[in-house]
């Protein structure tokens, strides 16, 4: 067999990003249509009417949903029946991230975080930011890329509560913050809830709840009540979609968790908007690829 | 909620005549201003280079690609209006402007300017960046270019919209009225979720 080249690791990595930003994963697109049908609210049912256009329109001209392409972030999952030297993934992810920007092109918007020098490429120190998981079972590298807007990005929060606060805290957080962020994140998007862990461990499962499809649940089955509860009641807000009141004022909350410290009670919320795009590729030992979301 | 079709310039009659819920279209030009365009006219006291009366301006920082002396169209969308809320009262009072369209709103600031000199705010659906951008026919014109992407746009549009009056001249806010009902609405979603 030839030898593996990184180089398709950098293409698809580059295709990734430039699809997440034209193509809605189908149960985003599904979950938004759904919320139209069932809206009763004029204005929100106008709302709906034009994000579903805009969906249309961006994948007849192949235009970008938003104009926002945001930072990237690629979710990678090794598996151990196909290894690969990680360092030279990491640099192809970064590379494609690059291309993406450079050669489309779109609007860079990583920024020193001092300077606010803009180098009009997505990427810089520490960025593409990459999460590294792994799979025995896994005969492929798979890459999930999510560009992440800062409308909804900037919405998020994190809070170390303490054990005596119990899990009401966290109810009451996550629907705090959905109220605070108002029309901000442009709604309706996906709450994504980390639960437990350390600081640094809740923020990132917090970011993968926003990845998980709408319509899926935790297998937890305490965990899906909770999700659904506070769906139910951020839907009952009557915030609606873009702040200006309606129906539903978010798609799906997701929780995902870790065990924590005896004395830690942590919680984090990602927000994401309704454009919740994502997009995934799985790359084979051969050189085969499989796109999907 | 009625719907009006609207042209520019913006005349007083044009504005008054919204109230938040209307839905408008526009044909003819908006101008996209931002942060740095603002903080030039107003920190530092310069008057932009071109005549705002009448006219609609949105907060925007657009991919543009320029060709020559052509700009072409890459990917034009809105940004949060909330960070323009200290711009947009001398904006209106001091140039003119009739309309500002954005996302997420303005505030109480801007609600009193609106009230006083006959203006609105008209609300777009954010992150719809492919619709906005097909419906801008041509960037005709870019002012204080050194700026860019926070410079001074001129928009030709066609059937730019719809867009929802979410702030009117009559002193109703859509964003603080949901809000309220947000409010009310809160004790009994808490208890529902056995927090208080």
């Amino acid at each position: 067999m030839a030898e593996f080249s990184y180089q398709l690791v950098e293409e698809v990595a580059k295709e990734l990003y430039i699809r997440a930003l034209k193509y809605l994963p189908p149960d985003v697109k599904e979950a938004l249509q759904k919320a139209h049908d069932r809206e009763t609210n004029e204005t929100a049912k106008e709302i709906f009417q034009t994000i579903l256009k805009n969906l249309a329109i961006a994948e007849e001209k192949s235009l970008l949903i938003c104009q926002d392409t945001g930072l990237p972030i690629y979710m990678v999952t090794m598996g151990s029946k196909f290894l690969l030297d990680g360092a030279k993934v990491a640099r192809a992810l970064s590379k494609g991230a690059e291309r993406a920007t450079l050669e489309h092109p779109f609007r860079g918007s990583s920024t020193h975080p001092l300077t606010r020098i803009n180098p009009q490429n997505s990427v810089g120190k520490g960025l593409p930011v990459i999460h590294w998981e792994f799979d025995e079972e896994a005969d492929y590298l798979d890459i999930l890329m999510v560009p992440k807007g800062s409308g909804s990005e900037n919405m998020s929060a994190m809070q170390m509560f303490i054990p005596a606060d119990g899990v009401k805290a966290l109810k009451k957080f996550v629907i705090d913050r959905v109220i605070a962020s108002g029309s901000n994140p442009c709604p309706p998007g996906i709450i994504g809830v980390g639960i437990g862990g350390t600081a640094d461990l809740v923020s990132v499962l917090a970011k993968k709840a926003i990845v998980r499809p709408v319509g899926s649940t935790n297998p937890d089955p305490e965990l899906a009540q909770m999700e659904k509860d506070l769906t139910d009641a951020i839907n009952a807000t009557g915030l609606g979609p873009m702040g200006l009141g309606g129906d539903t004022s978010t798609l799906a909350v997701h929780i995902e968790s870790a065990y924590t410290h005896i004395t830690q009670n942590p919680i984090a919320v990602n927000t994401q908007c309704w454009p919740a795009r994502r997009a995934r590729a799985k790359i084979f030992a051969d050189g085969k690829v499989e796109y999907g979301f | 909620m009625a719907h009006y079709n609207l042209t520019t310039p913006l005349s007083e009659e044009d504005v008054r005549q919204l109230k938040v819920r209307d839905t408008v279209t526009v044909n003819g030009h908006i101008f996209g201003i931002r942060d740095a365009t603002q903080i030039r006219m107003f920190d530092h006291q310069q008057a932009p280079p071109v005549d705002l009366r009448g006219a609609i301006c949105i907060h925007t920082a657009p991919s543009l690609r320029k060709v020559g002396d052509k700009w072409e169209k890459i990917s034009i969308g809105t940004t949060t209006s909330t960070r323009m809320e200290r711009f947009t009262p001398p904006l209106i009072e001091n140039y003119g402007v009739r309309a500002v369209v954005g996302k997420a709103g303005l505030l109480e600031g801007s609600l009193d300017a609106m009230k006083t000199s006959g203006a609105c705010y008209l609300a777009i659906v954010g992150g719809a960046a492919a619709l906005e951008t097909t419906q801008i026919e041509e960037v005709e014109a870019v002012y204080w270019e050194d700026l860019h992407p926070e410079a001074i746009y001129k928009f030709r549009v066609k059937d730019f919209g719809p867009l929802i009056v979410a702030m009117d001249s009559h002193g109703n806010h859509l964003y603080f009225d949901v809000k309220k009902q947000i409010t009310q609405r809160l004790p009994e979603l808490y208890k529902r979720l056995g927090i208080e």
